[in-house]
């Protein structure tokens, strides 16, 4: 135990070490919070989606040689989910099946891209990386973390404020729109902090495995609690602390950080479906 | 003085017209139903009065002091609904909602109203229960407080009744009879004819044939129209 302890404290001088744990409890709880929202609302696959989208633009942005690379990839998710969260309603291909729709299209397209217009001698290598996130996060420089800091504050700061708000669209949305609350711009609101959130997350898990950190919380928090401040404040709690886990097991076994996080989101699932069990019996 | 009125609406969805230039006024202290077949268009109404479609042609006015964002409204459930994970208080406190502007919080007076319209409705000592583990007839009770918390002067009620057991359904005809007789108007939309008619003052009905007049015409009109189909089968050889 003190020999891990030692690692630990050794790993923690490292700045990057220190950005990466920051960034990662960020942005897990950031996601858990959307995710309910998005678990009830039946959008629990727009994470993947749109991350898939974020990976075809990152191709793109590779192929052109962007600068910087969020110029492209921001604005192209945020459209994406923009569009798909307005399909709602009234569309002739239904919401489920527009996002997958897109989201293979766009793993395809990026793949493409990146094979025909390869800039690298290690194309798989690269294409690797960017579906699960590898080691990108152990990079992050501090400008990243700064920019990372301050989108999950205001991501943070929206969600407090617009909590009832969000809660009234989310059970009952014919209910919120005839009682005069603009239901479009919430919406809206939401899809663009969604598409914030993925493009921050690809970072530290990779397109692949970013759905897990918008449903596996929200999922485990709803088998053991019956509101929905409870269910909200538990699946951040959970997220964080799942995170937190996962990335100093990472460090100390030398794991992708992105797979282990999200196996400890998993086995949380399991141990609240368990809690959730004895407590209906 | 009328609160609600349809002028010349028609409703439909693209290159269909289901309801054709429907004119209809909603009087403070009416009991209105709505019946009529399925896919007579009787919840494309009630969304075009809430604003939630719009009419082909037409419009609908507000008046004798009801803005439009003071209508109470009571949905079908929809899926979403059935295993949502919140508490009773918090749905009925999200019925301020559209009031509210930015505020993110409610006020005392607020939480003080939403407690008494639970205790009206019935389901103050379940208020920390949740939705989907309550019964149907429970559930219709949680909405209906929800929506009094919208407002206390007009209720829209889209088949309050549906999927309920008949002890159930006659309870909660009883609720919304003691609600209009406190003065909230209701228009409520209703399959079965013989549960609603007792209470209703006005009816809509909706269809091939459209009649909108007060109980006794409305009776007075079926009995004519059994009449001709019975004549008209004596006829028969």
């Amino acid at each position: 135990m003190e020999a891990v302890i030692d690692k630990l404290a050794l790993y923690m001088q490292y700045p990057f070490v220190r950005y990466a744990l920051i960034v990662g409890v960020l942005i897990a709880l950031c996601s858990s919070l959307l995710g309910v929202t998005l678990v009830l609302k039946r959008f629990s696959f727009i994470g993947d989606g749109l991350s898939h989208v974020a990976f075809g633009a990152l191709a793109v942005a590779t192929v052109l040689q962007a600068a910087n690379k969020m110029t492209v990839v921001l604005p192209l998710t945020l459209l994406t989910a923009v569009l798909l969260l307005r399909t709602g309603k009234d569309t002739k291909i239904k919401g489920d099946a527009a996002v997958a729709m897109i989201s293979v299209t766009s793993l395809a397209f990026g793949y493409l891209l990146m094979n025909v217009f390869s800039s690298s001698p290690n194309v798989s290598g690269d294409v690797c990386s960017t579906l699960f996130g590898s080691t990108s996060i152990l990079t992050l420089t501090k400008h990243e973390v700064w920019f990372s800091v301050f989108l999950s504050v205001a991501v943070l700061l929206l969600f407090g404020f617009f909590y009832q708000k969000i809660f009234a669209i989310t059970f009952d949305e014919d209910f919120a729109r005839a009682v005069g609350i603009n239901v479009s711009r919430y919406n809206l609101m939401l899809a663009v902090i969604i598409a914030v959130i993925i493009v921050l997350a690809m970072n530290l898990v990779g397109s692949l495995l970013i759905s897990a950190f918008v449903i596996f919380p929200a999922l485990s928090a709803m088998r053991i609690f019956r509101t929905f401040f409870a269910v909200t404040i538990c699946s951040a709690t959970l997220s964080v602390v799942c995170a937190l886990a996962g990335i100093l097991a990472s460090i100390l076994a030398g794991t992708p950080v992105g797979a282990t996080v999200v196996a400890m989101d998993a086995a949380a699932f399991l141990l609240c479906c368990l809690a959730g069990r004895l407590r209906g019996a | 003085m009328p609160q609600i009125v349809c002028e010349n609406l028609s409703l439909g969805y693209e290159g269909e017209t289901i309801v054709r230039d429907l004119s209809v006024s909603v009087e403070t202290g009416m009991y209105l139903c709505i019946v009529g077949e399925n896919g007579a268009g009787k919840s494309t109404l009630m969304k075009a009065i809430l604003g939630l479609r719009a009419p082909l042609s037409g419009r609908v006015a507000f008046g004798d002091g009801l803005k439009k964002r003071e209508i109470g409204y009571l949905s079908q459930q929809t899926d979403v609904q059935k295993d949502f994970p919140a508490s009773v208080r918090e749905i009925v406190l999200s019925g301020f909602q559209g009031r509210m502007g930015f505020w993110p919080f409610y006020k005392r007076e607020e939480q003080e109203r939403a407690e008494r319209n639970m205790e009206r409705m019935g389901v103050a000592d379940l208020a920390d229960r949740c939705y989907r583990d309550l019964s149907g007839g429970q559930q219709q009770r949680v909405l209906l407080a929800r929506a009094l918390c919208a407002t206390e002067k007009l209720l829209l009620l889209d088949e309050p009744v549906s999927g309920l057991d008949p002890v159930v359904t006659a309870d909660m005809y009883r609720i919304i009879g003691e609600l209009h007789r406190s003065g909230v108007t209701i228009v409520m939309i209703t399959h079965d004819v013989a549960e609603a008619l007792p209470c209703a003052t006005h009816i809509l009905h909706l269809g091939r044939r459209v009649f909108f007049g007060t109980r006794d015409e409305y009776l007075r009109e079926m009995q004519d129209a059994q009449g001709e189909k019975e004549d008209r089968s004596a006829w028969k050889p």
